[in-house]
């Protein structure tokens, strides 16, 4: 069913062929990066299509979906740090129940008085007042924690478990927090949703950001582990050793010279073992990639994803025709979150670094839209392909405008006031592309480059 | 005594910053609302419009200050302030002929507004990081305090002191004039009233003879006016830089929101509500209830409700609650 897509062909001829360009002009580390953000951009805007292509849902909240999967990996693979919840454990723990005491409440209040007059109120109130009372349980227990060695450790640390079930992890907190956004905001009409969407995400990265016993916060946790060997290691081991002299035995055999040849040898098992360890990368993140579109183009083609299509297009007939609209909508927003929240785990992964001050709306929940839109809205072929062509756009148009400015400014000289500032500024030319493209696409064609098929009988 | 020093120093910390703030968001969140109510989208490229307003400021006010030129006690960005305002209004209008009225024609729906909105943010971000750079700006001078603590300690004898930056009351004096004039123009003026009904019906303003190009062009020309004071207000307070201008959109739309989204009124409240919020929440009243409780019962903790840092989630906590409770916003605004 999906091979026979000629979509399936566009998409994947496409992201080979840049990947090779890249490749064979500028190098295959650079190659296999890029390839390695775009497969993970194309996770996210699978997650996104999933909310706004499926069911017409505009969430603007993407950055913290990422977060969240992001501390995932932190809360998962990081060790724990036995001193810190010692000192503060317990603290962290009572907190944590009057958290949940509060939440159980005010599940109980809405349920049990449905039509009460100061229903919300009461739940208002309850909110209100806990958030001081939280304060004053947990503060002493949090002081404690972030003075603990502040330098290396200052937090609680993680399961210590390996970091491919934090994917998983992230993707199941992405879908609870998905559920209680959803159940405040998914009432309101788009522009309202995409507004209040944006804010929450806001509200969850000043939470990452500043809980420091949970995250450390903006003092950032590195060095995580990984689902793939260390380039050390492969420098050490003789069978990587021996592949790369298999690989390059035409390469070495042209050098007589025995000690020559030992240096070469080394040269090329160190830029090897990064390219191995990319490649690595690439291998499980495309497998994490065509899973999800299977079962994503599964579910499109499925009476549920017919049900989902129905919604989006006409909300008031799917009504009528006894479909539970809330309910659904709540759904698919949980589903496409915990996709981004899985995509949001695997950016940190393979970062090997978690830094919550470098989530930034601009690029962590704008760009990933752009993504979407350009590839194409409802088709998740042109999501992968939005996610390609759009990283590749923001990763090269730096250099490419490096080279034209300094064609247009060939006969200037090089101390140059204007020059000088133009150079300098060359990174922000990648917002310039990314907002024309994004005006040129939404005006020309406006579906994307991949239009949604629609099905007909 | 006690009492007074209380008074002032919640005078010094809350009230004086909190309405020039609050002055701050307000501008910018009737702009927004006056968006919404005639061209019918949240414009997500207004924090970058502030920022290119602002960006323009700046500029002219280095060429005037490398003339040698200043405007005395004042700031001298006030006197580059109508060429700001002028380039902003040239490029919103650019970005309307080119961009939004081609959907304004195809009669588009909200989201595809809120998503070239979104191109037309990533542009003028770019434009402005290109032109001036992504880093923080301080382009006030002139005088910097109307009055400092240490005078007003000695003028009057309190424990507590009240500074008063010259930012501050020019901001209160430019937003009382721009809301003055533009609520007489909306309220009293026959163009301003056709605005509004534009607004509330547009077939209704059409046959009554409204012209909508005149009424589209008009709310760009008073948008970009009140983008650039706001922005430029902002930026002489604390400082200029491209980012902070960008996540001041959200303050900005949480205050448009509550006051009730097309309501100009409303966003004018708005803007003081959020920032009356967000400073009185995250204040430590710790000093203040040293002052007015009686010996012996002072609190030991800070008394704050929530730490600063969580100062912009403040807002973001009170557009939700808001949204739960009146959806139209506390000042009725159009029903959404």
């Amino acid at each position: 069913m999906i091979k026979k897509n000629p979509d399936f062909k566009i998409c994947f001829s496409v992201m080979t062929v840049l990947t090779i360009l890249v490749g064979l002009f500028q190098s295959w580390g650079i190659a296999l990066s890029m390839l390695n953000l775009c497969l993970i951009s194309a996770v996210m805007a699978m997650g996104v299509n999933i909310q706004w292509g499926f069911a017409g849902l505009i969430n603007f909240g993407v950055m913290g979906f990422l977060a969240i999967g992001g501390l995932a990996t932190v809360l998962i693979s990081v060790p724990p740090v036995p001193e810190a919840w010692s000192a503060g454990g317990i603290g962290i723990l009572i907190s944590g129940f009057f958290l949940l005491a509060v939440v159980f409440s005010v599940l109980i209040i809405n349920k049990r008085l449905p039509n009460h007059k100061y229903k919300n109120y009461f739940i208002f109130l309850i909110i209100i007042l806990s958030i001081p009372l939280l304060k004053l349980i947990a503060g002493p227990s949090i002081s404690k924690i972030e003075s603990i060695n502040a330098a290396t450790s200052g937090f609680l640390g993680g399961a210590n478990l390996p970091i491919i079930f934090s994917w998983f992890v992230g993707a199941i907190l992405c879908a609870l927090v998905a559920f209680v956004v959803g159940k405040v905001c998914l009432g309101l009409r788009s522009d309202y949703l995409a507004i209040s969407t944006l804010l929450v995400s806001g509200i969850i990265i000043t939470i990452v950001k500043h809980e420091e016993w949970l995250s450390r916060g903006v003092k950032n946790v590195i060095g995580l582990k990984r689902p793939v060997p260390y380039e050390v290691d492969l420098q050490n081991s003789e069978w990587f050793i021996k592949l790369v002299e298999f690989l390059n035995s035409s390469k070495l055999s042209n050098v007589l010279d025995f000690d020559e040849r030992t240096s070469l040898l080394n040269q090329l098992v160190i830029s090897s073992s990064g390219v191995f360890v990319k490649l690595c990368f690439s291998l499980i993140f495309l497998a994490v990639v065509l899973i999800i579109l299977y079962f994503s183009e599964k579910a499109l083609n499925s009476p549920w994803g017919r049900m989902m299509r129905a919604i989006r297009d006409n909300e008031e007939a799917a009504k009528a025709m006894g479909k539970n609209v809330v309910k659904q909508h709540l759904f698919i927003f949980m589903l496409g979150s915990a996709i981004i929240g899985f995509a949001g785990a695997m950016l940190v992964t393979y970062d090997g670094l978690f830094t919550p001050s470098s989530y930034q709306p601009l690029r962590y929940t704008f760009l990933i839209w752009v993504m979407v839109l350009l590839g194409g809205t409802g088709n998740n072929y042109g999501a992968i392909l939005g996610g390609f062509v759009v990283w590749f756009i923001w990763i090269q148009s730096a250099p490419f405008a490096l080279l034209v400015i300094n064609i247009f400014t060939s006969h200037l000289d090089e101390t140059n006031y204007i020059k000088e500032h133009l150079l300098n500024s060359v990174p922000y030319f990648r917002y310039l592309m990314m907002g024309l493209g994004l005006l040129l696409v939404m005006r020309y064609r406006p579906k994307g480059l991949l239009p949604e098929k629609i099905i007909k009988n | 005594m006690d009492f007074l020093n209380s008074i002032i120093l919640l005078t010094n910390f809350i009230i004086v910053p909190g309405i020039t703030y609050g002055s701050q968001l307000a501008l910018g969140a009737i702009g927004v609302t006056l968006i919404y109510g005639v061209l019918r989208f949240a414009n997500f490229a207004y924090g970058d419009l502030m920022a290119f307003g602002t960006m323009i400021v700046i500029l002219v006010t280095w060429f005037l200050q490398s003339k040698g030129i200043t405007f005395g006690l004042l700031p001298t960005a006030l006197l580059a302030l109508p060429v700001g305002i002028l380039l902003t209004i040239a490029v919103s209008l650019f970005f309307d002929k080119t961009v939004f009225e081609y959907y304004r024609n195809k009669k588009s729906d909200p989201v595809t507004f809120i998503v070239v909105s979104l191109g037309i943010m990533f542009v003028l971000n770019a434009v402005v990081r290109i032109i001036i750079g992504p880093n923080d700006i301080n382009f006030m001078d002139g005088h910097k305090f109307i009055m400092k603590a240490r005078e007003f300690k000695q003028m009057t004898g309190l424990n507590e002191g009240l500074a008063l930056k010259s930012t501050q009351v020019i901001t209160l004096i430019t937003t009382i004039i721009t809301c003055s004039i533009l609520f007489y123009f909306l309220n009293k003026t026959k163009t301003g009233k056709s605005m509004r009904a534009y607004s509330n019906n547009e077939d209704l303003a059409l046959l009554s003879g409204i012209d909508p190009k005149k009424i589209v062009l008009l709310t760009w020309i008073i948008v970009s006016i009140l983008a650039t004071v706001a922005g430029t207000l902002y930026g002489l307070d604390k400082s200029f830089k491209p980012f902070t201008y960008f996540n001041n959109l959200l303050p900005i739309f949480a205050a448009t929101i509550v006051g009730g989204i097309g309501n100009p009124l409303g966003a004018f409240y708005g803007g003081f509500l959020i920032a009356f919020s967000e400073i009185g929440l995250t204040y430590a009243y710790k000093k203040f209830f040293k002052y007015i409780m009686p010996e012996g019962l002072e609190p030991s903790t800070l008394i704050q409700f929530i730490s600063t840092d969580y100062k912009f989630a403040i807002s973001f906590a009170i557009l939700i609650v808001v949204l739960i409770f009146r959806p139209n916003g506390i000042f009725k605004g159009k029903v959404i």
